[in-house]
C-alpha cells in the first residue's frame, strides 16, 4: 500500500491535505473575494441602495479597476467553489485552512475597496451623507480584522503543522 | 394604398429575415432524425438548447423586440444581450458541428473538417482573437459614429446584429468548446480571457451610463447601460460555471489515472 492514504484513526487524509495545501488556501481566498463582492453588491447596492451604480467623481482608472475587480470577483466565487468540490473528491479539503483563505480574501478585498477604490479613485462612497468618516472607519476596521483573522488561521495551518505520516 | 404596399414590403423583409433561422432549425432537425434512425440517439438537451438558441437569436432580427431595437437604446441593448450573448451560449451547447460531422456523408464531412481546421478558422476561434472581435467590436460600435448610422439605417443595424451573433458564437465556442476543437487553449488562458472580456463589457456599460451615445436620451442610455451590465453578468456567470465544469471533468481523468497507478504499484 502506498503512503497516499495517510489517514489515521480520525479519517483525515493528512497526505492529501498537505499535497493540496495551496489549493485549499486559494479556494478559500477566491471564495472570500467573491463572497464579499457579492455581499457588497446585494446589500449596499441593491438592498440599502447606499452605493451608487456610477458616481460622477469616478476617475477613468477607477472605472477600469471597478470593472476588473467586479469581473475577477464574479469568476472567483464560481472558481473557488469548483476548487472546493475538487478538494472534496480528492479527500483533501482542509476546513480550517480554507476558512483562513476566505477571511484573508474577504478582508483584503474589502480593504482595497474601502481605501483605494472608494477614497482614492472615488468610484462611489459607502453612503451619501454629510459625514462619511464613521462609515469609512467601520468599513476598513472590519476589513483589517477579517484579514488578520484569516492570516492567523493561515499561519496556524501551514505545512509544518501537519502530523507526519 | 401606399401604406399597404410598404406594410407588405416590411412583411416580405420579415419573412426573408426568418429564413436563415428556419433553416437552422430544419437542418439541425434532419441531423437529429438521422442519428435516431442510425440508433445513436442525439442528447435531447442539445436539441432543446439549439432550438431555444435559434429562437432567442431570431428575436433580435424579426418580431417586436427587433422592431423596438431600431428605435430605443434599451431595446437595442436587450437585443444585444439576446443575439450576442444568450443565443451564442445556447447554440454552442447544441454542438452543431458534432451533429453535422456525424450526420453528413464522408465527403462533405471531410470538407467541413478541412474548413474548420483551416488557418483563418483556427485564428478566429483563438480565445484572444474571438474576445477582441466580440467585445472589441462593441467598443468600436458605441465609441464611433457607427452607432448613429446604425440607428438611422436598418441595413447597418442588421449587419451589426449579424456581427453580434457570429462574434458571440466564436467567443463562446473559444471559451467553452463543446464541438471538437483541435487546438483548444488551456484553462488559465480561457479563464483570463473571459474575465477580461467581462471586465471590458462592464466598463463599457458604465461608460455608456456616464456618457450616453449621440442621439440617445439620458434615461434611455442609463436603463440600457444597466441592462447591459447586469444581463452581461448573468450570461458570463453561466459561461464561467461551464468553463469551471469542463476543468472539473478534465481533472477527473487525472484522478482515475493516479488511482490506477497507485494500485499498480504494490508498495510505496
Amino acid at each position: 500500500m502506498t503512503a497516499s492514504t495517510g489517514s489515521g484513526r480520525t479519517g483525515i487524509d493528512h497526505h492529501a491535505r498537505a499535497a493540496h495545501s495551496k489549493r485549499n488556501l486559494w479556494s478559500g481566498i477566491l471564495f472570500g473575494v467573491g463572497a464579499v463582492a457579492f455581499l457588497d453588491e446585494a446589500v449596499f447596492h441593491q438592498l440599502l441602495r447606499w452605493h451608487h451604480f456610477y458616481d460622477r467623481a469616478t476617475s477613468e482608472i477607477g472605472l477600469v479597476s471597478d470593472g476588473l475587480f467586479h469581473a475577477v470577483s464574479w469568476a472567483a466565487t464560481i472558481a473557488g467553489l469548483f476548487l472546493l468540490a475538487d478538494l472534496r473528491r480528492r479527500d483533501a479539503f482542509w476546513q480550517t485552512r480554507w476558512w483562513g483563505g476566505v477571511l484573508l480574501g474577504a478582508g483584503a478585498f474589502q480593504l482595497y475597496d474601502g481605501t483605494v477604490q472608494h477614497k482614492w479613485w472615488g468610484i462611489h462612497q459607502i453612503r451619501y451623507v454629510p459625514d462619511v468618516l464613521p462609515y469609512d472607519l467601520v468599513w476598513n476596521i472590519v476589513a483589517v480584522l477579517l484579514a488578520l483573522a484569516g492570516a492567523v488561521l493561515t499561519v496556524r495551518t501551514r505545512r509544518s503543522r501537519i502530523p507526519a505520516g | 394604398m401606399h401604406d399597404h404596399v410598404s406594410a407588405s414590403g416590411a412583411l416580405t423583409g420579415e419573412v426573408l429575415l426568418a429564413v436563415p433561422f428556419a433553416c437552422a432549425l430544419v437542418f439541425y432537425g434532419c441531423g437529429v432524425v438521422i442519428q435516431h434512425r442510425r440508433g445513436r440517439p442525439w442528447p435531447w438537451r442539445r436539441t432543446v438548447s439549439w432550438a431555444v438558441g435559434v429562437v432567442v437569436a431570431a428575436a433580435g432580427f424579426v418580431g417586436p423586440l427587433a422592431d423596438a431595437a431600431h428605435g430605443g437604446f434599451t431595446a437595442h441593448m436587450a437585443a444585444h444581450v439576446c443575439v450576442g450573448m444568450l443565443a451564442p451560449l445556447l447554440l454552442v451547447q447544441g454542438a452543431p458541428v458534432t451533429l453535422a460531422l456525424r450526420s453528413l456523408s464522408v465527403v462533405p464531412a471531410r470538407r467541413l473538417t478541412r474548413l474548420l481546421s483551416s488557418l483563418p478558422a483556427r485564428l478566429v476561434t483563438t480565445p484572444i482573437v474571438a474576445a477582441l472581435l466580440n467585445v472589441g467590436g462593441l467598443w468600436v460600435l458605441y465609441a464611433t459614429p457607427l452607432q448613429e448610422s446604425m440607428q438611422a439605417d436598418p441595413l447597418v443595424h442588421l449587419a451589426i446584429m449579424a456581427h453580434f451573433l457570429l462574434a458571440g458564437y466564436l467567443f463562446t465556442a473559444a471559451i467553452i468548446p463543446v464541438d471538437p476543437a483541435p487546438h483548444r487553449a488551456g484553462f488559465p488562458l480561457r479563464m483570463g480571457v473571459v474575465v477580461a472580456a467581462l471586465a471590458a463589457h462592464g466598463i463599457l456599460a458604465k461608460t455608456l451610463y456616464a456618457h450616453p451615445p449621440a442621439g440617445v436620451g439620458t434615461a434611455d442610455a442609463q436603463a440600457g447601460a444597466m441592462l447591459m451590465y447586469y444581463a452581461g453578468d448573468v450570461v458570463d456567470a453561466a459561461i464561467i460555471a461551464l468553463l469551471c465544469a469542463q476543468w472539473y471533468r478534465h481533472g477527473a481523468h487525472g484522478i482515475r489515472r493516479a488511482t490506477l497507478r497507485s494500485r499498480a504499484v504494490p508498495s510505496g
